[in-house]
């Protein structure tokens, strides 16, 4: 098993996530409270990532990200280094990659909040990022985990759009899923085995916290 | 004063269009608003504290315009300063009693914070439930807490959606003193929705009957309630007993006129109104003022006196419900005690004994 290519998934992952995380909440708000008649667009742009083959989504953004792309273009522009092939491109086409899988289960569990409890809130004299931080986000504490935990798992295993946007360069950009890939072209079963039984055991454990949340086995609010 | 004049208007597809169309000042102290469910009770209260917007119109608390569409005001609900206690009451699940409490609070020290959330924690006589999460707390509890933090930011309008259903009756009279209490020293308008008769008898002020959206009635609860001019009102207000019948004669010398209830021979003196003979009439009786007598009375100034047969007998609490067929069904309420007294049972020959005015001639609408 390569720990190095573990150690740079894991980094990935988590870099991600995080980033994911903040960008979803927002959009997640604005998904699921805008009384916007066109909001139905919006969220078929965000479920876009699901439909695509990872290499037609890797595609746009290696062309993207490239040197001559409007993103490539403008990230060599302002830091003298191109973006496709390098750790940062990874992280931005990850993110593109695994967006459907934080906005979702936050989109979700925004919508399913009891309305009059926000109502309640902005009764109180509560600013709509009080109401935000101190009522959605804690009721919606399943949605949030659901989404950090899957666009983490997401990103983790992701295979196509590495190869498409990083490539194969080790300790850069080679992840786990391109190691058992490069193992299993070398015929090193063993190698590939090692390293794919890891992924599933890791891919279990983290849907298990999802599902376990969800199912309220865990819950940090009601005595129950 | 809080002033109230909007016109909104839904579209839901199938049903017709629903309207609310209300022009209404609200004094301080209490005003109940009765109708039956659907008139647009919480729709006024939604629109008021700006959680709706109206179609059109003004609303405005005493010189503060809260909302006005031609001058393209609009104030947000968190900044309107009025308490809303909704059906649901919508706890904070994921707070303690004391941190519902205390949210409205955040702008004030904590020192002030907690001595406001004491005082109001005391008001209400939920001290001892403090670090209680809602989920654990029973019915009459979670109606204490909602309207002890409805109330702590000393709103300048509050807002209650029927905020007692479900409770019985002598834990709804503690609840409604220990409001009385807490408004008795502040002078702010207080809108108590509901749809149940006895809460408007329990507060007793002024009642606004509101009946698909427009307010049909106003006044003490014993003018507008007892007396019912509207159908719709009539049902709202429970009236047990609501008959079609046909003008047969006015007699304007004994201030009367003789109706018979649609598909029965049932005739009833009622009390003289516009309607011409031969035309139909809608007709409200109240069960509880509905006498029974066993043997056929005499000597009584009662106008109506019907023979009839027991048909049905149940008794529900504190009342006894009867179903007389007397040419048509009538409801009719005893107590205990006088069902035990005349020895009622299915099937016993009895006289009903309705005065005039205890037959109400509303409009249908």
């Amino acid at each position: 098993m390569s720990v190095e290519a573990l150690l740079l998934s894991l980094r990935l992952a988590c870099t991600v996530a995080a980033l994911l995380l903040l960008l979803a909440l927002p959009l997640a708000y604005w998904l699921a409270f805008t009384a916007w008649r066109g909001k139905f667009l919006a969220e078929a742009l965000v479920a876009l990532p699901l439909v695509l083959p990872p290499t037609v989504l890797g595609f746009y953004a290696l062309v993207a990200l490239g040197p001559r792309g409007v993103l490539g273009k403008l990230w060599e522009g302002l830091f003298g280094h191109p973006l496709a092939f390098t750790f940062t491109g990874l992280v931005l086409a990850s993110m593109l990659y695994s967006f459907p899988f934080a906005v979702q289960p936050l989109v979700n569990s925004f919508e399913s909040l009891d309305r009059r409890v926000l109502d309640a809130s902005s009764m109180l004299g509560a600013s709509r990022m009080r109401s935000f931080f101190r009522i959605i986000v804690p009721l919606a504490w399943p949605g949030v985990v659901t989404g950090v935990v899957l666009s983490f798992a997401h990103t983790l295993g992701e295979f196509g759009v590495v190869l498409m946007v990083g490539g194969n360069l080790e300790g850069i950009t080679r992840t786990v899923s391109i190691d058992i890939y490069d193992r299993v072209q070398a015929l090193d079963y063993v190698g590939a085995n090692q390293t794919a039984l890891f992924l599933l055991v890791v891919s279990f454990a983290v849907l298990s916290v999802v599902y376990g949340v969800n199912r309220r086995v865990w819950s940090p609010w009601s005595g129950r | 004063m809080l002033f109230v004049e909007i016109e909104k208007q839904f579209r839901t597809a199938g049903a017709a269009a629903f309207q609310l169309h209300i022009q209404e000042e609200f004094p301080p102290g209490f005003t109940v608003i009765f109708g039956p469910s659907g008139a647009g009770k919480s729709t006024l209260l939604d629109c008021i504290a700006g959680l709706i917007s109206p179609d059109k119109g003004k609303v405005r608390l005493r010189e503060k315009v809260l909302y006005d569409r031609d001058q393209n005001i609009c104030v947000a609900p968190q900044h309107r300063g009025i308490g809303y206690v909704f059906q649901s009451l919508a706890l904070f699940p994921h707070l303690s009693v004391e941190g519902n409490i205390a949210f409205g609070l955040a702008k004030f020290q904590p020192a002030e914070r907690s001595e406001r959330v004491q005082r109001i924690l005391e008001t209400f006589h939920i001290e001892r439930l403090r670090q209680r999460k809602p989920p654990d707390l029973s019915g009459g509890e979670k109606q204490r807490v909602a309207l002890a933090r409805s109330v702590i930011t000393e709103p300048a309008v509050l807002l209650l959606d029927e905020p007692l259903t479900g409770l019985d009756q002598g834990l709804r009279r503690a609840i409604l003193e220990d409001l009385r209490n807490w408004s008795a020293e502040r002078p702010i308008p207080i809108l108590y929705v509901t749809h149940n008769r006895e809460e408007v008898d329990a507060i007793g002020h002024r009642v606004v009957v509101l009946v698909d959206g427009r307010i049909r009635e106003k006044g003490l609860p014993r003018q507008v309630l007892d007396a019912p001019r509207a159908l719709a009102l009539a049902q709202a207000a429970g009236f047990e007993n609501l008959f079609a019948a046909r003008v047969i004669e006015h007699r304007p010398a004994d201030g009367v006129m003789r109706v018979s209830v649609d598909g029965s021979h049932c005739e009833l003196e009622v009390p003289l109104g516009t309607v011409h003979p031969g035309e139909t009439i809608q007709l409200a009786i109240r069960a509880g003022d509905i006498l029974i007598a066993t043997q056929l009375p005499y000597g009584l100034s009662a106008r109506n006196v019907l023979p009839g047969t027991v048909q049905t007998i149940e008794t529900r609490g504190t009342m006894v419900h009867l179903e007389v067929h007397a040419g048509v069904r009538f409801i009719v309420h005893v107590t205990p005690g006088a069902l035990r007294s005349l020895d009622l049972v299915a099937g016993s020959v009895v006289w009903l004994v309705l005065k005039t005015h205890s037959c109400h001639v509303v409009a249908a609408d």
